[in-house]
């Protein structure tokens, strides 16, 4: 069936069977996911991997299940776009969005480690699930809970974008607001998971949930005809998304379904919420936890899970990490918008503008692939953009009237 | 001044499975080296060789960070509660 062996501390490698544990009992550390990558190599190729259905359990090998998915099967495969226009617009050669923000069922990259997480909670036996989420996760969680006719309790910040408590709130599932910040939330989330004995999927169910997003990567390598691209540029909350991508081309040098492994990974985040890049900036790789301050909620976490080890990722591969403001993130969302007509969240603004940032400065040279992580869907954080668009003119049904504002438009256009 | 300590289930082991301990102190130091007294072996596998607090453990008083109110020079009071929590997360002193 599976292969997994069980777990072990990413700190000081002591061994743990297969069960919902996450911190070593002896150091602390974060345990991981021990694979029998012997076993893998044996039956995973490129051609078994084609055969299979578009979704990311395609490399169910590489995720940490005993059985076959029992929930979320269509999740994953979203497209690699090569985009063009705005390759134009940034000044280099050959340029890819992945683009989760059309991932199922909701919409974010998040989809993909939920159903990685609830399918281990089914195997363990779990009947109810939660999560601490800054909104895209607790979608994800409350959508697939229902789907896997598990009890779900969401628990997030109460001041979230509306777009995100809506789309939790339709499910019908428990939903807990929290007064304070994503950290908060988390903290509490520990002590629940602790009392409560629930499947927490980003708590006690860590280890299994991250690994869901090693397949943003694995279908990365795939869609570019199983090769890398030299640079990724990746959004940072928690920052286990771009340990996980770096984790994924790793793996597939290894089984050798790629030749090179030569990617460097760079990191963004909101100025407002940039422990990570800042550490990476100052050349430390000590986290100082910050109090966030915005409106790039999903990404808005101060004490970051993985910061220490996202460091460590973006120094290894030789990438480098930047972060913007809001009024740049925003700059992002349409720059994407106006030139690839993509509509992302908040944080895929970030990951835009840092891109455009990097350019820049020459971190990113203009003539190597460059690969764009976005990761959640514009409709979701409206309040970010409404009050930066054009309003436009309401005219009556009259073809003078139209006449007339198109004359005015080409005028102003003019100008 | 008793105050009330949280205590997460790995480490458990060394409070004979009390789930929430009393200990005494004016500090959150005081507080660790006085549950060391209480509870033989605890001390180490909060802090490490340096008598800093694990990169990953988090202390909270009253559902605070430490981190962001003085860490280890914190002072507590009576009746005050504090949360030990493994970390998922990892960092020293906020800015």
């Amino acid at each position: 069936m599976g292969f997994v062996k069980g777990l072990k501390c990413r700190e000081c490698g002591k061994a743990y069977p297969k069960e919902p544990l996450h911190v070593c009992s002896y150091c602390f550390g974060p345990l991981e996911v021990d694979y029998d990558y012997d076993g893998i190599k044996k039956v995973l190729t490129r051609k078994l991997i084609e055969s299979r259905g578009k979704t990311m359990w395609r490399y169910q090998e590489l995720l940490p299940i005993d059985g076959e998915p029992t929930v979320g099967a269509q999740v994953g495969f979203t497209p690699l776009v090569k985009a063009n226009n705005l390759a134009r617009v940034l000044g280099v050669d050959e340029l890819y969005i992945k683009n989760d923000s059309v991932n199922y069922p909701t919409f974010s990259f998040k989809d993909r480690v939920v159903s990685t997480a609830l399918t281990k909670a089914k195997e363990f036996g779990f009947k109810t699930v939660g999560c601490a989420t800054t909104g895209n996760l607790g979608n994800s969680v409350a959508a697939q809970a229902v789907q896997a006719g598990l009890e779900s309790y969401i628990i997030m910040p109460a001041d979230l974008e509306q777009g995100k408590i809506i789309g939790t709130l339709i499910y019908g599932v428990n939903v807990i607001k929290v007064k304070g910040n994503y950290d908060n939330v988390n903290k509490l989330c520990s002590e629940i998971a602790d009392k409560y004995g629930w499947a927490i999927v980003n708590v006690n169910l860590r280890p299994y949930y991250g690994e869901g997003s090693k397949t943003y990567g694995y279908e990365i390598m795939e869609q570019l005809g199983w090769k890398t691209p030299k640079h990724i540029v990746v959004p940072m909350a928690g920052g286990s998304l771009i340990t996980k991508i770096e984790k994924s081309i790793k793996e597939f040098a290894m089984l050798g379904l790629i030749d090179k492994a030569d990617t460097k990974l760079h990191g963004a985040q909101a100025s407002g919420s940039s422990p990570i890049t800042t550490a990476v900036k100052l050349e430390t790789d000590v986290i100082r936890p910050v109090k966030p301050n915005t409106i790039a909620q999903s990404i808005a976490i101060g004490n970051p899970a993985d910061g220490f080890y996202s460091v460590k990722t973006i120094n290894v591969s030789g990438g480098w990490a930047e972060d913007v403001t809001d009024d740049e993130l925003v700059e992002g969302i349409k720059l994407l918008a106006r030139t690839e007509g993509i509509f992302t969240e908040t944080a895929g603004g970030v990951t835009v503008a840092v891109t455009r940032k990097l350019i820049e400065q020459g971190k990113l040279p203009r003539n190597e692939s460059i690969v764009i992580s976005i990761t959640g869907n514009g409709l979701k954080t409206q309040e970010a953009v409404i009050n930066k668009l054009e309003i436009p003119k309401i005219i009556n049904p009259s073809l003078a009237e139209f006449v007339a504002l198109i004359e005015e438009k080409k005028a102003a256009a003019r100008r | 001044m008793p105050i009330k300590v949280r205590i997460p289930t790995p480490l458990r082991t060394v409070t004979k499975g009390a789930d929430e301990v009393t200990v005494v102190g004016n500090t959150i130091k005081e507080i660790i080296d006085n549950l060391e007294a209480n509870h033989n072996g605890i001390k180490e596998r909060i802090c490490d060789k340096d008598g800093q607090i694990r990169r990953f453990i988090n202390f909270y008083l009253n559902d605070e960070d430490i981190r962001f109110i003085g860490n280890l020079n914190t002072p507590v009071k009576d009746g005050d509660q504090i949360s030990i929590v493994p970390a998922i997360a990892g960092g020293v002193d906020c800015v």
